[in-house]
């Protein structure tokens, strides 16, 4: 493994449906950042990410997950990656407990050690009263956190969240949003899609935009607003300008 | 155009979503395949009254009239019928209750909760009869062509069945919910709904074992004893089989009488469905605790797998109603076997088959939800686990599974004939393992809930499935009686089993 490989490169990405989804997509996420993917509906965002999840296999191009070739060897990118989807992927007839210990399983973590995460992870997200509880009672809200501490017991050093705020209130976004900053504190990298800016203003380092499954522009919130000649103003003005632009360009 | 929110309105409403969901079922959601189901209804259709011609018209070219004989034989049909309409109306209507699908929208408008759930009842009820006139209709379509019109009566007989049945498991669901609470209904609908589908058949078929030591339900029916014992001809055990068999006054009598007690039970009740689905939908979001435990279990990764499978299998609710009936199946052999310990060929040559059947059958339905109805399927494909491996430990949890129900019958074997449960063993072994490759070869991504419905994800599948057992219960059988045509029928099997593997559909990479 590179240790000073980025944490996501993606290359000449390809992958068609009945339209080009995504459309020769280059993409960096480096070691320790906070990235932010934005994007219309339909852009290709969810499919980018499935993608390099290890869940659909692209036309063309290449993934390269800590210098590790994604699509020669998927097994080794996966050990280091996290899928967070914006339905949460639980069982309905297993606790979180069993979940974690079930997550955990599957990535090998020796049980010692995931017991002590999953303890930590179900207190941090204020899950102790349910730890216990089949998950099939639960709301929107504590399943996102109960796939999300899934998500973390392996100590993921790649987090590919797609939407995980969606439906949460605001309690538990905030909750989210500390676990996320303080992972990526921690060392860890972080890919995710959002529809509520405001995340991806406060949290992100960089921010993509894409549309039509083709990376439209990329940068700092300040180098977006400079491209988009809106110095000062919100993220919600600066992606709306550079999507119409793009539209009238195409 | 009936006015919104009427009992026709509902009705109307009721139809087109059955209509639309029958047609999607049978043609797996996909467009333009309708004029093939038609053809395939034709088949069907002609098939089934050839099998009745040639199991009833021997006796309608000889004349039948009203005497014990027939009325025993009639009336035994007719409860096996009935057995079966009351088990899927219990089914039906626990279902209709515990559904959330569009009664959320429903209860929340202004309009009549009572007029939709009478709506639903009905249509229950009709269902019920749908599908029982469907197995029965033909040989009441051969009767009256052969023996005379008075056999269309036979028609009548079945809807005054159906409303009873209806009417009957609406009472007996209602009392439950009122009894036990709506948490154990549904457990309990599910078991004795179960318990009532099989019970009959089950119990004809061990009065038949222990009275003649034939496997044959209908044998009872037939026995001189039953007969001689039956009460006499005026009796209104009778009046089922009289109807059918055109009694005008006595159908119309089982008419009133059905239709009569589900009017009375759909006026009487459905003002208070409504609070029955809110007390079902609060248990649905009631939260069930596990025992507490509190270290994780050193595992690896396929044991991890297996785990989970076995734990999501106990906590299913509506799986024991749809394995109890496999597994309720099994006792007549078992209490063949007993019977027969040790000194009959001819008991094992039907035991054998049905247990390499019911493997089968077992197998396909639990390789079905480990595979297709994994619930989170990009958290087990987005792990650093190889698709094989995962594969392979799901297969090993439904082979487990079926161990635990069929090796003790299997067992019992072996003390009883050991080279017959040799046999066995073997042919539970190929008939688990193909039904269980089926259900991969054709996995598409499901919802668990909709298990009793699987044979919507593929024809082809559910075919192969069902030959496949079949055919390995008959070489089973071939082998038991050491009969050489076994090697001729095992490369049958293996050459349908190899075609339905070169059709298979072609996994989204």
């Amino acid at each position: 493994m590179d240790s000073s490989a980025p944490a996501l490169q993606l290359r000449g990405l390809v992958k068609h449906f009945d339209r080009p989804a995504v459309d020769g997509l280059d993409l960096t996420v480096r070691t320790g950042e906070f990235y932010a993917l934005l994007g219309p509906n339909g852009a290709g965002k969810t499919t980018t990410l499935r993608i390099v999840a290890g869940l659909l296999r692209p036309d063309a191009g290449a993934v390269s997950v800590f210098g590790i070739d994604a699509l020669a060897d998927p097994i080794a990118a996966k050990r280091d990656i996290a899928w967070v989807s914006d339905e949460p992927m639980i069982y309905d007839k297993l606790t979180p407990f069993e979940f974690l210990e079930f997550v955990a399983g599957l990535w090998s973590i020796p049980a010692q050690v995931a017991e002590a995460r999953a303890r930590e992870l179900i207190g941090w997200l204020g899950l102790e009263p349910h730890a216990h509880e089949r998950c099939q009672s639960f709301s929107k809200g504590m399943r996102q956190k109960v796939a999300l501490a899934g998500a973390l017991v392996h100590e993921p050093r790649l987090l590919i969240l797609d939407e995980p705020l969606t439906g949460l209130d605001a309690g538990s976004a905030r909750q989210v949003k500390d676990v996320l900053a303080a992972r990526v504190r921690g060392g860890a990298s972080v890919i995710l899609t959002t529809h509520i800016l405001e995340v991806a203003e406060r949290l992100a380092e960089r921010i993509g935009v894409i549309d039509k499954g083709r990376l439209i522009a990329e940068g700092t919130l300040e180098e977006l607003r400079a491209r988009a000649g809106h110095a000062g103003s919100s993220l919600e003005d600066v992606f709306l300008e550079l999507v119409a632009r793009q539209n009238a360009a195409a | 155009m009936s006015q919104p929110a009427t009992l026709a309105w509902f009705g109307r409403h009721e139809l087109r979503l059955f209509w639309r969901d029958w047609i999607s079922m049978m043609t797996a959601g996909k467009r333009g395949r309708e004029p093939i189901l038609a053809g395939v209804a034709v088949v069907f259709a002609v098939l089934i009254h050839m099998l009745a011609y040639f199991l009833v018209v021997p006796y309608a070219r000889a004349g039948i009239v009203p005497d014990k004989g027939t009325l025993v034989v009639l009336t035994g049909g007719g409860f096996l019928a009935c057995s079966l309409m009351l088990s899927q109306a219990m089914e039906s209507v626990t279902r209709a209750f515990y559904a959330r699908s569009d009664l959320d929208l429903i209860l929340s408008s202004p309009a009549s909760a009572r007029r939709v759930f009478a709506v639903r009842m009905i249509a229950i009820a009709l269902a019920t009869t749908l599908l029982t006139t469907v197995l029965a209709g033909p040989f009441i379509n051969v009767l009256a062509f052969y023996d005379g019109p008075h056999w269309l009566a036979g028609y009548g007989v079945l809807l005054a069945m159906g409303a009873l049945s209806t009417g009957f498991a609406i009472v007996v669901t209602i009392a439950m919910f009122r009894g036990l609470g709506p948490k154990r209904t549904r457990f309990i609908s599910q078991v004795v709904s179960a318990v009532v589908g099989a019970g009959f058949v089950i119990g004809a078929q061990a009065a038949a074992i222990l009275s003649t030591g034939k496997f044959s339900r209908l044998e009872i029916f037939r026995s001189q004893d039953v007969i001689a014992g039956a009460p006499g001809l005026a009796s209104p055990l009778w009046w089922p089989a009289r109807a059918a068999m055109g009694e005008g006054a006595t159908l119309a009598a089982l008419l009133g009488l059905g239709l009569g007690l589900l009017a009375v039970v759909i006026a009487g009740l459905s003002a208070n469905f409504g609070d029955h689905v809110v007390a079902a939908s609060g248990e649905v979001y009631e939260r069930k605790r596990e025992r507490r435990r509190e270290r994780f279990r050193p595992a690896s990764v396929k044991r991890v797998l297996r785990r989970k499978e076995w734990t999501l299998l106990r906590r299913d609710p509506w799986l024991m109603s749809q394995t109890l009936m496999q597994i309720l199946y099994l006792a007549p052999p078992a209490l063949l076997l007993w019977r027969n310990f040790g000194d009959d060929l001819s008991g094992f040559l039907i035991l054998v088959p049905i247990i390499v059947m019911a493997s089968g059958q077992l197998a396909g339905g639990l390789a079905w939800l480990a595979v297709s109805g994994e619930d989170a399927p990009d958290l087990v494909a987005s792990a650093p686990v190889p698709e094989r491996a995962v594969l392979a430990a799901k297969i090993e949890a439904v082979i487990g599974a079926v161990v635990v129900v069929i090796a003790p019958l299997v067992l019992a074997l072996a003390f009883a004939a050991p080279r017959v449960a040799a046999v066995a063993a073997l042919g539970v072994a190929v008939s688990a393992a193909s039904g269980t490759m089926i259900q991969i070869w054709f996995r598409a991504q499901a919802k668990r809930s909709t298990f009793h419905r699987r044979q919507t994800s593929s024809r082809i599948a559910t075919v192969a499935e069902a030959l496949s057992s079949i055919l390995w219960a008959g070489t089973a059988a071939l082998l038991v009686a050491g009969s050489w045509f076994a090697a001729a029928m095992a490369p049958i099997v293996l050459l349908i089993l190899a075609g339905t593997w070169a059709i298979r559909p072609r996994q989204a990479p």
